[in-house]
């Protein structure tokens, strides 16, 4: 399976590369690697253009897959996804923030916005389940995240509706896309993402314990508490690191746990390790189509992982697969 | 077998503990010595506070006032893993994930054995197979826990907390939902487990008559205080029956255990009058 993946993630960066407004053959591909001719358009165009938005595609695909695993895992419910939990509204709120208290322009500027933002919607979420007897429940984890959803985007859109310089620069933020997104957005980031990678695969083992209920996982010595604070970080670096470099990017993070589940059993360190590499593919793979399917123009992919995702959502749901976890 | 180290010498002792939830005392100001290697039964009516006072002795709920000492220290302030290598938990309801093998929910009890630097070692598949074969489930080993049956499954969170290796193990309600005969077959397998490893076992159960045949310490509770502690023989009469209770009862010896059978009176079911 692992070998399968690989491959699978291998076609996807070269399709990324070679297909878009202009086909590149993969021999052209290839001589811009290792011969680059800098007069030649095919090779800038490769170089300059699709080789970050690639990389961009696969680190931003990578953290979603992961940020939406450990986002399950902690919550126990199967639907949780940084959409749910009002991660994305958070990221959007702190983008629109940072464009109006102080006119922040590109994405390098307005992505450290984003993240506060997601940080302070998971600190909000947290905060307001984990009142009274139970603690953070899943159920009311759920619940809190869908509150703080609807509550941060009814504010991002009074914003934007009553400023126009704003809206300018959301409109092509609100939908996730790869399109633009380069170095100067994806290097400030790394960092985060370095950081929330490693810890992502270190709760995989309390994100087991955590699956068999909360006094199982405390009587077999797990700190349940300082399991799910770690979580919360997880969820929130990722995921706000993500959505500020892409803008938010729903589905993915939701639907590829469980295509991996279906493979790869109820053990998260599995799901995790697969989690992540199986989601670039299909946020490169959704790239692609999203510049193919409106030719000359090109849709973006948070629309195309939207068109795909929803049906799957549904599937996921009829088949009773959401029933637990 | 893998036995544990001093099985008998483990102390799990109550102190003045006072346990409730957002300031609502359950239980109050109550002392309790857990007897080393044998099997103490919790029993009183719903709400007494024996499920309370079992989350107190597993840590799941720390006292407001007073302290549960597990060796002489103080439960609450030990590191959380240690604990768990001496104190095992079945609680009332646990969740096993989706299309989870046995196998695999099993080894998950070797976690507090286990480290970041310690992964899964031959030795841990050894007191997996075990623990699965001590609870008799071994044949199951590859099978699905959601296609088990309520019997089954019981057995197999019990080898799960085999498999933890600890000295005490607490059970929340272990026989709830199960017919008559996986009752009686959870509380055989628990009873060999004490008789054979010197398991100190607490648990709380719902019928008495059953409770009076395993305790060799049985506990009867009432609104947050313990009413009588001892043998079953000494703690069930009639008098303690209606007390805690508020139910008439006979109070005759188990044909077959010979410890007190409680035979209850109910509205439409008295003795006739001069019997």
């Amino acid at each position: 399976m692992a070998l399968l993946i690989a491959v699978a993630l291998v076609c996807a960066v070269a399709a990324s590369l070679a297909i878009g407004a202009a086909q590149i053959p993969l021999r052209t591909v290839w001589e811009a690697l290792t011969s680059y001719d800098a007069t030649n358009p095919e090779h800038i165009a490769v170089v300059e253009k699709r080789i970050p938005r690639t990389v961009v595609g696969v680190v931003v695909g990578a953290a979603l897959g992961l940020a939406g695993t450990v986002a399950q895992g902690v919550t126990r419910n199967p639907l949780a996804d940084l959409g749910i939990l009002g991660i994305n509204q958070g990221a959007a709120l702190g983008v629109v923030s940072g464009i109006i208290l102080v006119g922040a322009t590109a994405p390098a500027q307005y992505m450290w916005f984003g993240v506060v933002g997601a940080g302070a919607a998971t600190i909000l979420v947290w905060f307001l389940a984990s009142r009274g007897r139970e603690g953070a429940t899943p159920v009311k984890l759920a619940l809190a995240g869908a509150a703080i959803a609807a509550s941060f985007s009814s504010v991002v859109s009074g914003i934007l509706i009553s400023d126009d310089q704003a809206l300018d620069s959301m409109r092509f933020w609100q939908v996730g896309s790869l399109a633009g997104r380069g170095y100067d957005v994806l290097f400030p980031a790394l960092p985060l993402f370095v950081v929330g990678g490693v810890l992502a695969l270190a709760v995989g083992r309390s994100l087991n314990l955590l699956a068999l209920g909360d006094d199982t996982a405390h009587g077999l010595g797990l700190n349940t508490g300082r399991a799910r604070v770690l979580s919360g970080v997880v969820i929130a670096v990722l995921g706000g690191a993500a959505t500020a470099v892409a803008g938010p990017i729903a589905f993915l993070g939701l639907v590829v746990p469980h295509a991996v589940r279906a493979f790869a059993g109820p053990d998260y360190r599995w799901i995790l390790a697969f989690s992540a590499p199986v989601a670039a593919v299909v946020i490169l793979v959704s790239d692609v189509l999203a510049r193919v399917v409106a030719r000359p123009g090109e849709l973006q992919v948070g629309i195309v992982l939207a068109v795909i995702g929803a049906p799957v959502f549904i599937a996921i749901i009829r088949r009773g697969k959401a029933a637990t976890l | 077998m893998t036995s544990p180290h001093n099985a008998t010498t483990r102390s799990l002792v109550a102190e003045n503990v006072t346990l409730g939830y957002d300031g609502r005392t359950i239980v109050e100001n109550l002392s309790l010595d857990v007897p080393a290697g044998k099997i103490t039964v919790l029993v009183g009516p719903n709400a007494c506070g024996k499920s309370t006072l079992l989350k107190g002795y597993s840590r799941l709920l720390a006292p407001t006032s007073g302290a549960v000492l597990l060796d002489g220290a103080d439960i609450n302030s030990l590191p959380s893993t240690q604990v768990a290598r001496q104190l095992g938990l079945l609680p009332q309801t646990p969740i096993a994930p989706d299309s989870i093998t046995v196998s695999d929910l099993v080894s998950r009890g070797r976690y507090p054995h286990q480290s970041w630097l310690r992964r899964s070692t031959a030795q841990d598949d050894q007191i997996v197979d075990d623990s699965l074969a001590a609870a008799g489930v071994l044949a199951l080993a590859g099978r699905r826990v959601d296609e088990l049956s309520g019997g089954q499954r019981q057995r197999v969170w019990i080898a799960m907390a085999l498999a933890q290796q600890t000295d005490v193990l607490l059970l929340d309600e272990p026989t709830t939902y199960l017919d008559i005969a996986y009752q009686l077959e959870v509380l055989d397998l628990l009873m060999d487990l004490n008789r054979t490893r010197g398991t100190t076992i607490v648990m709380v159960l719902h019928e008495l008559s059953l409770a009076c045949r395993y305790a060799d310490h049985l506990v009867a509770m009432h609104a947050g205080r313990i009413v009588a502690a001892g043998t079953p023989s000494d703690v069930v009469t009639a008098d303690l029956v209606r007390e805690v209770f508020g139910v008439e009862a006979l109070v005759v010896p188990d044909a077959i255990a010979g410890t007190p059978s409680v035979v209850p009176f109910s509205r439409h079911h008295r003795p006739v009058a001069g019997q």
